[in-house]
């Protein structure tokens, strides 16, 4: 109790530095995902579309997702230097595998008869691409964007560690000086912003499977 | 119109579904493809728009070989109702069926009348309708808008894969009634592919009945119901429906034998004595070998001076023969309006004048077999 009012006046009394390293926390996750969303989705068109390409892209994602996180910025930190940027690359990387499987999945989830009456309508590729299978690939697509982002939430906390800032900031340093009040700090935000993201996506992704069905 | 020939179907996993099939679809007509699940009913439907290659043989439309066609360009021009319905679910009704006008780049305004037109033809109240989802709708109005979809740029030739199916039987014998309504008024070239033998006899002006990739039978619905062609259609056809469609007897069955025809060699005044104690306008001539030469008349008999028999013949009255079709003999009495008729044989003897009420009473009787359906 008495832990938890502490708590409230040094988040008080800290309001705007913390607000800050909210707001830097929740771009860089904004950054990371959405680098890969650009670059995910369309390999993952790309996989479904030359077949041969599937496996190749999809273990590389794979491969990536499996580097341990902080093993994953310290090299990031050998190329791009301390700070920001390769934070942002990092979530990158962790956010492909996710968004990549997931559009990948989706594309594939679309009915025979559905691509059928596209082609049987003369669309052409691309018109089937755009007009059929992505949209009814969305809900997958943002099932992908939201498991990415939760992880990404999750993995910037570490970003300190090789000159990046975020809620990450306050949690290590609370660390270094061994203040219970400062870890929890940055890592209840850190967790709280995990949660809306999860929740706010899964509202979207419910949204979009309603339009699909 | 489209022609088939000899074309043959080898699946990549070489499975030969169709062979050597010869095929006319003639414009404006509705051609039904039939036959037990796996015949290859769709397999030929998708040839033609392309969705599917032929392996072998050619197919013309309108006289040019199909594989010189864009096949993109082929089937915005070709309706396509697929066996599944195949709407997008992410698409409002209007979106559906403005698909194939937005491809081809139509204005915004001409494309608004058309959907509206469209979901009239279909009987769906635009306003109420136009901006659902497939999925807020019932199967018989889903397959409405199929229908809607595949008719929307005005092709000349529209393919539907069994797009009555999901219906109960109260829907699709309206939506039956409905295309065939539709066809008198838009003269499409229908290619219908039906599992239901009963859709097939009532839609149909061609049925072409298939099995294991050939082609068993091609013809009318009455073609094939009087004439099948061998076992595996009059089972398919099946004995019920054999049953009712049993010929009209011939018409040799209707000849009122009392009637003797008048001899040429007769006196003028015993031929007026005949007809007065008859009380007949008309009666038949033959000669002395009983060749037929025509029927008298009494208005000209007491009109004209001359005494030969010959003269008096009314040369409107033509005779039926006994081999003609009785449905065509019917047809022939309903436009001339006439009470009786003479039948002569192919040597063009005199047979008898036709009974009108024998026959009458047998048509009531045929028909009242028939009644069922
Ligand atoms: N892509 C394919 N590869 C290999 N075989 C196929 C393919 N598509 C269809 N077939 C086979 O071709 C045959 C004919 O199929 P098709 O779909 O034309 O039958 P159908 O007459 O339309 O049957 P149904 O009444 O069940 O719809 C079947 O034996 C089917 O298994
Ligand atoms: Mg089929």
């Amino acid at each position: 109790m008495e832990l938890l009012t502490e708590l409230m006046q040094y988040i008080m009394n800290n309001q705007s530095e913390l607000l800050a390293l909210t707001v830097e926390h929740i771009l860089l996750v904004i950054y990371g995902v959405v680098l890969a969303f650009i670059v995910g989705v369309p390999l993952a068109i790309l996989a479904v579309k030359i077949p041969r390409l599937a496996p190749v892209i999809l273990s590389v994602a794979n491969i990536l997702q499996n580097v341990p996180s902080l093993a994953m910025l310290a090299i990031l930190m050998l190329y791009f230097g301390l700070g920001n940027t390769a934070v942002i690359i990092g979530l990158f990387f962790y956010s492909l595998l996710p968004i990549i499987r997931n559009t990948y999945v989706g594309l594939q989830e679309v009915s025979g008869s559905l691509l059928d009456a596209g082609k049987g309508v003369g669309m052409n590729s691309f018109q089937l691409l755009t007009k059929v299978q992505i949209p009814l690939s969305l809900p997958f697509i943002v099932a992908g964007l939201r498991v990415a982002a939760v992880i990404a939430v999750g993995v910037a906390s570490i970003a300190p560690y090789i000159g990046g800032g975020g809620l990450g900031k306050e949690i290590v340093s609370g660390i270094a000086q061994r203040s219970d009040i400062k870890i929890l700090a940055g890592a209840i935000p850190a967790a709280l912003l995990a949660i809306l993201a999860d929740y706010l996506l899964g509202f979207v992704e419910k949204y979009t499977k309603k339009r699909t069905a | 119109m489209i022609e088939l020939r000899k074309v043959n179907k080898v699946y990549e996993d070489g499975t030969h579904v169709l062979k050597d099939i010869d095929l006319l679809f003639e414009s404006g007509k509705i051609n039904v493809l039939i036959g037990p699940s796996g015949c290859g009913k769709t397999t030929t439907m998708r040839l033609l728009n392309r969705l599917t290659e032929h392996t072998g043989g050619e197919i013309f439309i309108d006289e040019k070989n199909i594989a010189d066609f864009n096949p993109i360009e082929l089937r915005r021009h070709m309706g396509y109702v697929i066996q599944s319905i195949g709407l997008f679910p992410h698409m409002t009704i209007y979106d559906n069926v403005a698909t194939v006008p937005r491809l081809l780049k139509w204005d915004k305004s001409k494309i608004d009348k058309r959907v509206n037109e469209l979901l009239e033809l279909v009987n769906l109240n635009p306003e109420q309708y136009k901006k659902r989802y497939p999925s807020e709708l019932s199967g018989g109005q889903q397959q409405r808008i199929g229908v809607a979809r595949a008719l929307a740029a005005e092709p000349a030739t529209i393919l539907m894969d069994e797009p009555f199916s999901a219906l109960d039987p109260i829907s699709r014998d309206q939506l039956q009634n409905e295309l065939v309504r539709l066809q008198e008024d838009i003269q499409k070239t229908i290619i219908f592919v039906t599992h239901d033998m009963d859709e097939a006899l009532k839609i149909a002006d061609q049925i072409i009945l298939m099995k294991d990739g050939r082609v068993v039978q091609k013809g009318t619905p009455r073609e094939i119901l009087t004439n099948p062609a061998n076992d595996f259609v009059r089972e398919f056809i099946g004995e019920e429906r054999l049953k009712t469609a049993e010929p009209l007897p011939s018409l040799s069955n209707f000849i009122d034998p009392t009637i003797q025809a008048i001899h040429l060699s007769e006196s003028k005044e015993s031929v007026i004595k005949k007809l007065m104690e008859q009380q007949c306008f008309t009666y038949p001539l033959v000669d002395e070998t009983n060749q037929f030469l025509g029927q008298l008349s009494l208005q000209k008999i007491m009109n004209e001076s001359s005494v030969h028999l010959e003269d008096f013949v009314d040369p409107s009255v033509q005779a039926l023969t006994t081999d003609q079709d009785i449905e065509d003999v019917l047809e022939y009495l309903e436009k001339h309006k006439h009470h009786s008729l003479p039948v002569v044989d192919n040597e063009n003897m005199f047979v008898g004048m036709i009974d009108m009420k024998e026959l009458f009473r047998s048509v009531r009787s045929v028909y009242g077999k028939r009644g069922g359906n």
